[in-house]
């Protein structure tokens, strides 16, 4: 098990999301940064949907009841077990007894701690993930606090294989503080205009401060709608930029609601939602390029492969 | 209109049916959906239906956008043929009247509050779609004559099992939350409770009926 000693931020147990809930109203919730929770959980050897904790800028101490294997991995953060740091995106044992720190350190938003065998809280409507606002999921549908006491599932290997695993750095995504965010241009962009599509395409928005895991508030140029801005409610996804009335988009995210009724200008890409989430609020900032559903499928697949090749066995030394 | 196939990003796919909330559209939606689910399209995720749209979330790794769409064009071109989908049929026993807004629909379309009551128990609903909060099902289409505007300003708090008159909608508010439905009701069944084999009391495209338990005018 691993007991929570401190932890500030918002720290939550996450793993891929719920499915098949969303016709009922109920949001999926999962990651922020699906890059990062998968490479955690590759690097302990877990499924690439166990259940891990995400941090949300801020840090989270721990102590192991018994010997385990973790990895980290994230924007932003930093990592000690015991008395060493370790790098992100690397797995480690810890024997029991020792501490685990993950503690924001630099620009990012999100962290994983992974942990072999998946942290094993009870799954509400199939998922082990928090869902903040409808109080359900993770542990007892809240943040975690000091004293929660996390259950271990089964480790898929030895820990001693498990160990010393690391990502290679060519097959991590770019993170940065104002990346360049690829789009599909869809499904309402007939209601805007060409002037509106291109100012949309050409400026810079900033992540408002007001932003969370529902949604990434974006300020910048404000945008105008053909014929208003209300559109009759169809379903929602996670990447979704939808335009209200007041002209400034916002970036749908992994607790956003199911339907919504303002027109959508375009989507983030599923490579590029990572880049995205990690932008600090009231801080960085974004801009946006169009791509084609073709070429995002494509850069999906492959980067997905490539996570997967770019897990390195343990170095001997 | 003949329906639209969109990309909603790379890993969902848009199907329109129309741009606005009524009954036959939305009925096409759910015959869509019934099919599409019997059919269990490996790399298709979920599906959410909603007024005049059906949003079909895939696997990319799985399926490409061509395929996807491909796939269900086959589907809807037998759809029509397919209508086996026999909506199940909900009671939903309500308290009527007491403190909230029975009183101002009745006076605001001149009415009596028990005549208010006699027409929005005497039709069937269908549930168009869910969401809002877990469990809230947005159901039509109402009577004319008894159909009002929201609330100018929403109420910070409205009790689990209100039944509420939006627009020609009608509702329950399955968990306490914020919202702008004229009150006329309430029942006491629950509509969400995650302990349950099924926990929620409605799909979409369920049929409901309103059964007067009392009226308190």
């Amino acid at each position: 098990m691993l007991e929570v000693l401190d932890v500030s931020g918002l720290a939550t147990i996450q793993d891929s999301g719920r499915t098949g809930w969303r016709k009922f109203g109920v949001p999926s919730s999962g990651p922020m940064d699906w890059f990062a929770f998968q490479a955690a959980n590759l690097l302990v050897g877990n499924s690439s949907s166990a259940a891990a904790i995400e941090i949300g800028a801020g840090e989270i101490e721990l102590t192991a009841t018994q010997d385990c294997v973790i990895a980290a991995t994230g924007a932003g953060f930093s990592l000690s077990v015991y008395v060493w740091d370790f790098p992100l995106w690397d797995s480690c044992f810890v024997r029991a007894g020792w501490k685990i720190h993950v503690k924001k350190s630099s620009a990012g938003m999100w962290g994983y701690l992974s942990i072999a065998g998946g942290f094993d809280v009870p799954k509400i409507l199939g998922s082990h993930s928090t869902y903040l606002r409808g109080n359900f999921g993770g542990v007892d549908g809240r943040l975690l606090q000091a004293g929660d006491v996390l259950k271990i599932g089964i480790p898929s290997r030895p820990l001693m294989e498990l160990s010393a695993r690391s990502l290679a750095e060519d097959a991590r995504l770019n993170y940065s503080e104002n990346p360049i965010v690829d789009v599909i241009l869809v499904p309402q962009k007939n209601r805007f205009d060409e002037k509106n599509i291109e100012m949309f395409l050409s400026s810079e928005y900033k992540i408002n401060y007001s932003s969370d895991r529902m949604g990434y508030r974006l300020e910048g140029t404000r945008l105008n709608h053909i014929g208003g801005a209300d559109l009759t409610s169809e379903g929602m996804a996670m990447g979704a930029i939808q335009v209200p009335a007041d002209g400034q988009p916002i970036a749908m995210m992994a607790d956003c609601a199911t339907a919504g009724g303002y027109p959508k200008i375009a989507s983030i890409i599923s490579t590029n939602l990572p880049l995205l989430a990690q932008c600090v609020p009231g801080k960085d900032s974004v801009r946006f390029r169009e791509t084609t559903t073709e070429a995002a499928q494509e850069n999906y697949r492959a980067l997905i492969q490539k996570m997967k090749n770019g897990i390195v066995e343990s170095k001997e030394d | 209109m003949k329906p639209q196939l969109v990309p909603f990003g790379d890993s969902a796919l848009l199907i329109k049916f129309g741009d606005e909330i009524d009954l036959s559209i939305n009925q096409r939606v759910h015959n869509l959906d019934a099919l599409l689910r019997a059919r269990e399209i490996p790399g298709v995720v979920e599906t959410v239906p909603a007024y005049a749209s059906l949003l079909v979330y895939y696997d990319p790794l799985i399926l490409s956008f061509d395929q996807i769409v491909g796939r269900v064009k086959t589907e809807m071109e037998s759809v029509e043929e397919n209508i086996s989908r026999k909506p199940r049929r909900i009671e939903v026993p309500v308290r009527y009247g007491g403190d909230d807004d029975l009183q101002f629909v009745a006076a605001h379309h001149r009415i009596s509050p028990r005549e208010v009551v006699r027409i929005h128990a005497s039709r069937d609903y269908t549930v168009y779609m869910m969401g809002f909060t877990p469990g809230f099902a947005y159901m039509g289409k109402l009577d004319d004559v008894i159909a009002t505007p929201r609330l100018e300003t929403p109420r910070v708090r409205v009790d689990a099992g209100s039944v509420g008159i939006a627009g020609a909608q009608t509702g329950i508010y399955p968990i306490a939350s914020p919202g702008g439905w004229r009150i006329i009701g309430r029942t006491s069944l629950r509509l969400f409770d995650l302990t349950a084999d099924s926990p929620f009391l409605f799909s979409p495209g369920d049929l409901v009926r309103f059964i007067v338990e009392s009226i308190d005018a």
